[in-house]
């Protein structure tokens, strides 16, 4: 189990005030302190931590936001913000001793431009909800989590969430224009808008993935596209992972991005097919599924040109969707993936990194080890064309020693992504999932210079402490300034 | 400008800037060294060293190379398999009267992007990772040789743009992408600005995938539509009827030339006395925020980014025109690009920021450069 920072036992003392002074920022009923109200808020999707937060704030305006944080930074308390709780690193787990900061009520549409092709939503709209609001002029988000039925566009933002249509169309980064933000001081500062481009830091870019450790955020611009006249998706059966990664490497090489390009090994082909019926082949190593979007001309041409590389690599069975029905289908198993391993698993935990895709023969190779090293079962799916793995570690929480190894099973996968040359995490975030991993991929060096930076936001580590970083330093520990023989060099200078 | 500093290692460079007590200018090749405020250093510290492509990898979409390799060679390196940086990075060699396009650490380190930024994105979102020294002195390498990561801040992110006042970059990961097969580009003739650029923007709301959108007065409406052929046939059909105007076409050599022409602000190149400016608004604003600016000053203006980015030279100024620019919009920032030693000395190359954002953005460069070694003042003026 990864261990959490040590409640502050003076802030608890303090928790009858705390509440007493939410309560005059916020109605009486956006204040939860009751001990059965408060246990729905003890995790997110890493559910296997859960922690109780000392009182839920649910402010729904940006003043509101300010005052709170305004509140906890003059007064030394922590603050876990959350969005739909969705998140599956821990990002949200509240503490003991914070405010949990519920940003649900945020929950407004607040314009529609198609003219500019942008929308300015509140963090709290789940990110399906973007598209529906924009869906009937032939506009849609295109970040696509498989949460988004769920996932509010705020969490997005703090975790710099993908999807299976990212290859194309980009990561919540790229897709945001601007956003509204809290400081922990209870500073209010916009960063972009409905332009393109912004000059000045891209504090907008530090922002997207920052886990809640740098700001509040509290309105959102986001990009949103035409929809593709049409789609069409390709189910295409490997006898070996190599030439599934071998197809997916020639398919890129010869000019294609594919809207998603998703792979399933033989665990992960059988665990969906059982639950969802959708007729993969059984008898095939890896399951390549490649969905061409666009004009239909255009398509039909990428769909033959993409047969052919199949072919070149030797696939085992090929399907070209003819309906829009049959597409789905194709989808259908590839989508139930994870409650379809819950099925034949008691417990699973899923697993995020990224590698240079040509690694993936030996990456599954040596994973297939490491599943006989630690004892447990392990199914893949992976976003094949970004490289970003989703190994499925299946486990059962009620055997003695079981999820400790499959912690442990974890940690492996993710050094043996670092190893060839990849990283911790590539859609779900650091959050405390993977946080003692962090080592492994920065130098200490590199590890205080991201802390540095969480500094010159919140210098006193109130916002979402003990997520991302391993060990919490104080930010007087980490500051540096040369003072060479008593004096601040060029004291005059412009510093900036 | 004294001293040029020139570290052939990492670890040379680490030490020269860690042992340093003055401040030092950064320079690549010097093809834009006058983009940005004046800088208040005494030394010099050429990066020019950190040269080559380090991997590439056309398969993987990757990249990296030393952040002096010079960005004509690694062009025409992605060329030769059919491959590009999708954000189309300028040559704005003309505006400064410098001798080439210069490095990829120039164009990171600017954060500069052309046409096709409309479509594919930013220098930003195509900058996956770095190596580099901070002002501290501290060797740093963000991000990873893959496309999808969300491992701790995004670094690269930050530095893209930061005009070298953060880290000293050494070498550079970035994501690459396929080129067109084909491009062709569809034009208007006789329109408006405001007619011209509502044209744009309902061809960007349509699912033509038009890759860049731009508007030059007295000359035309240019809509570029690229990929493989017979989906550029079917688009330009569907975008006739969804637009009603008529539009005749120019070829891909011709359309080549033309994008180029945009993206280098080659409108401009003879008027070698203007103050340069590039504006970023919301595309539907920007011909009521030219108009608000023509109607005060004398300026010469044309449209890229579907109107959302204006482009502007303007005469005779003693500040450049700034206080009339600045106030024409609400939303959105004015960018001094190129101007006399006077203007630049009178004003802000960048948009003052509200007071918490400056002060926010004088912390994160601390957090960086605590004793403000690199590039003093580039960004903000004392």
């Amino acid at each position: 189990m990864i261990a959490m920072p040590l409640p502050d036992g003076s802030v608890l003392m303090r928790r009858g005030e705390i509440v007493a002074a939410l309560r005059q920022i916020l109605p009486g009923d956006h204040v939860i302190d009751a001990a059965p109200a408060l246990r729905a808020y003890e995790s997110d999707g890493l559910a296997a931590y859960r922690q109780p937060p000392m009182v839920v704030a649910l402010p729904s305006t940006a003043e509101q936001v300010s005052q709170i944080l305004r509140y906890a930074h003059d007064n030394g308390v922590k603050v876990v913000p959350r969005g739909a709780g969705t998140g599956l690193s821990g990002g949200a787990l509240p503490l003991a001793d914070g405010i949990l900061l519920g940003m649900a009520k945020f929950n407004r549409v607040l314009d529609i431009d198609f003219a500019n092709r942008c929308a300015v939503v509140q963090p709290g709209v789940t990110n399906l909800a973007i598209t529906k609001a924009v869906e009937h002029q032939g506009f849609y988000y295109a970040p696509d989590p498989s949460s988004q039925i769920a996932c509010t566009i705020g969490g997005n933002v703090a975790e710099n969430s993908g999807g299976v249509h990212c290859l194309k169309y980009g990561l919540t980064t790229n897709n945001i224009l601007g956003i509204e933000m809290v400081l922990v001081t209870g500073e209010i500062i916009r960063l972009g808008g409905k332009h393109l481009d912004s000059e000045g830091y891209d504090l907008l870019g530090l922002m997207t993935g920052s886990e809640g450790l740098l700001g509040v955020v509290t309105e959102v611009t986001v990009r949103i596209l035409q929809k593709p006249e049409t789609a069409r998706a390709m189910l295409v059966g490997f006898a070996s992972n190599e030439d599934a990664g071998t197809c997916v490497a020639d398919v890129i090489a010869a000019g294609i991005i594919p809207g998603g390009m998703e792979m399933m090994d033989r665990p992960a082909i059988h665990a969906a097919d059982d639950f969802a019926q959708c007729g993969y082949p059984r008898n095939v190593e890896a399951l390549l599924i490649v969905e061409l979007d666009g004009p239909q001309v255009e398509v039909d041409h990428l769909i033959s040109r993409v047969k052919a590389i199949a072919e070149k690599n030797r696939c085992a069975t090929l399907q070209v969707s003819r309906s829009e029905g049959e597409r789905l289908d194709f989808w259908a198993g590839r989508k139930s993936a994870f409650p379809a391993v819950g099925r034949i698993s008691p417990d699973y935990i899923c697993m995020d990194g990224t590698i240079p895709r040509k690694r993936l023969p030996e990456v599954l190779r040596a994973m297939a080890d490491l599943s006989r090293k630690h004892g447990l079962r392990v199914a893949n799916v992976f976003h094949a064309g970004d490289g970003n793995l989703h190994p499925l570690i299946l486990f059962d929480a009620n055997k003695d020693d079981e999820f400790a190894r499959a912690e442990a099973f974890g940690a492996d996968i993710l050094r043996l992504c670092v190893n060839v040359g990849g990283v911790l995490t590539g859609e779900h975030g650091v959050g405390i999932e993977k946080r003692d991993l962090m080592p492994e991929m920065f130098s200490e060096i590199e590890l205080t210079q991201q802390q540095r930076l969480k500094c010159a936001f919140d210098a006193q580590g109130l916002l979402n402490p003990g997520k991302v970083f391993p060990v919490l330093h104080r930010c007087a520990e980490l500051g540096r300034m040369h003072v060479k023989a008593g004096n601040l060099p060029h004291a005059d200078l412009p510093r900036f | 400008m004294v001293r040029p500093i020139t570290p052939r290692t990492l670890e040379e460079l680490a030490s020269h800037v860690a042992d340093a007590v003055e401040p030092f200018r950064l320079q690549g090749h010097g093809t834009k060294p006058t983009l940005g405020n004046p800088v208040v250093a005494s030394q010099l510290l050429s990066l020019t060293k950190f040269s080559g492509v380090e991997s590439y990898e056309p398969e993987e979409l990757i990249l990296e190379a030393g952040a002096a390799t010079k960005l004509a060679d690694i062009e025409k390196l992605l060329r030769q398999r059919g491959q590009m940086l999708a954000f189309e990075p300028p040559d704005w060699s003309h505006l400064f009267g410098t001798s080439s396009s210069g490095s990829l650490g120039g164009v990171v380190a600017t954060g500069l992007s052309g046409p096709r930024r409309l479509k594919s994105g930013a220098a930003r979102d195509h900058v996956l990772g770095f190596t580099g020294v901070t002002g501290a002195g501290d060797i740093i390498r963000a991000g990873a040789r893959v496309v999808k990561n969300v491992t701790g801040y995004d670094l690269p992110k930050l530095v893209t743009g930061s005009h070298g006042s953060l880290v000293a970059m050494t070498a550079i990961i970035v994501k690459v992408l396929p080129c067109p097969e084909t491009e062709e580009t569809l034009v208007y003739l006789g329109l408006e600005d405001a007619e011209a650029v509502r044209l744009m923007s309902l061809a960007m709301q349509s699912s033509a995938e038009v890759s860049a959108a731009a508007h030059v007065p007295g000359a035309g409406t240019y809509l570029r539509l690229d990929g493989v052929a017979p989906s550029i046939a079917y688009r330009r059909d569907r975008l006739a009827r969804h637009l009603g105007h008529n539009a005749s076409i120019m070829n891909e050599k011709e359309s080549g030339k033309l994008w180029s022409s945009i993206r280098d602000a080659k409108p401009f190149a003879k008027l070698k006395s203007s103050s340069l400016w590039r504006i970023s608004v919301a595309p539907s604003n920007g011909p009521a925020v030219t108009e608000r600016i023509l109607a005060k000053l004398n300026a010469k203006h044309f449209y890229d980014w579907a109107g959302g980015l204006i482009w502007l030279a303007v005469e005779g100024e003693p500040d450049g025109g700034v206080l009339l620019i600045r106030s024409a919009f609400t939303s959105g920032h004015a960018t001094l690009i190129r101007a006399s030693d006077d203007v630049r000395h009178k004003i802000s190359a960048f948009q003052p920021q509200a007071e918490a954002l400056a002060a926010l953005s004088m912390r994160v460069k601390q957090s960086f450069d605590p004793n403000a070694m690199f590039n003093p003042g580039i960004m903000m003026r004392a």
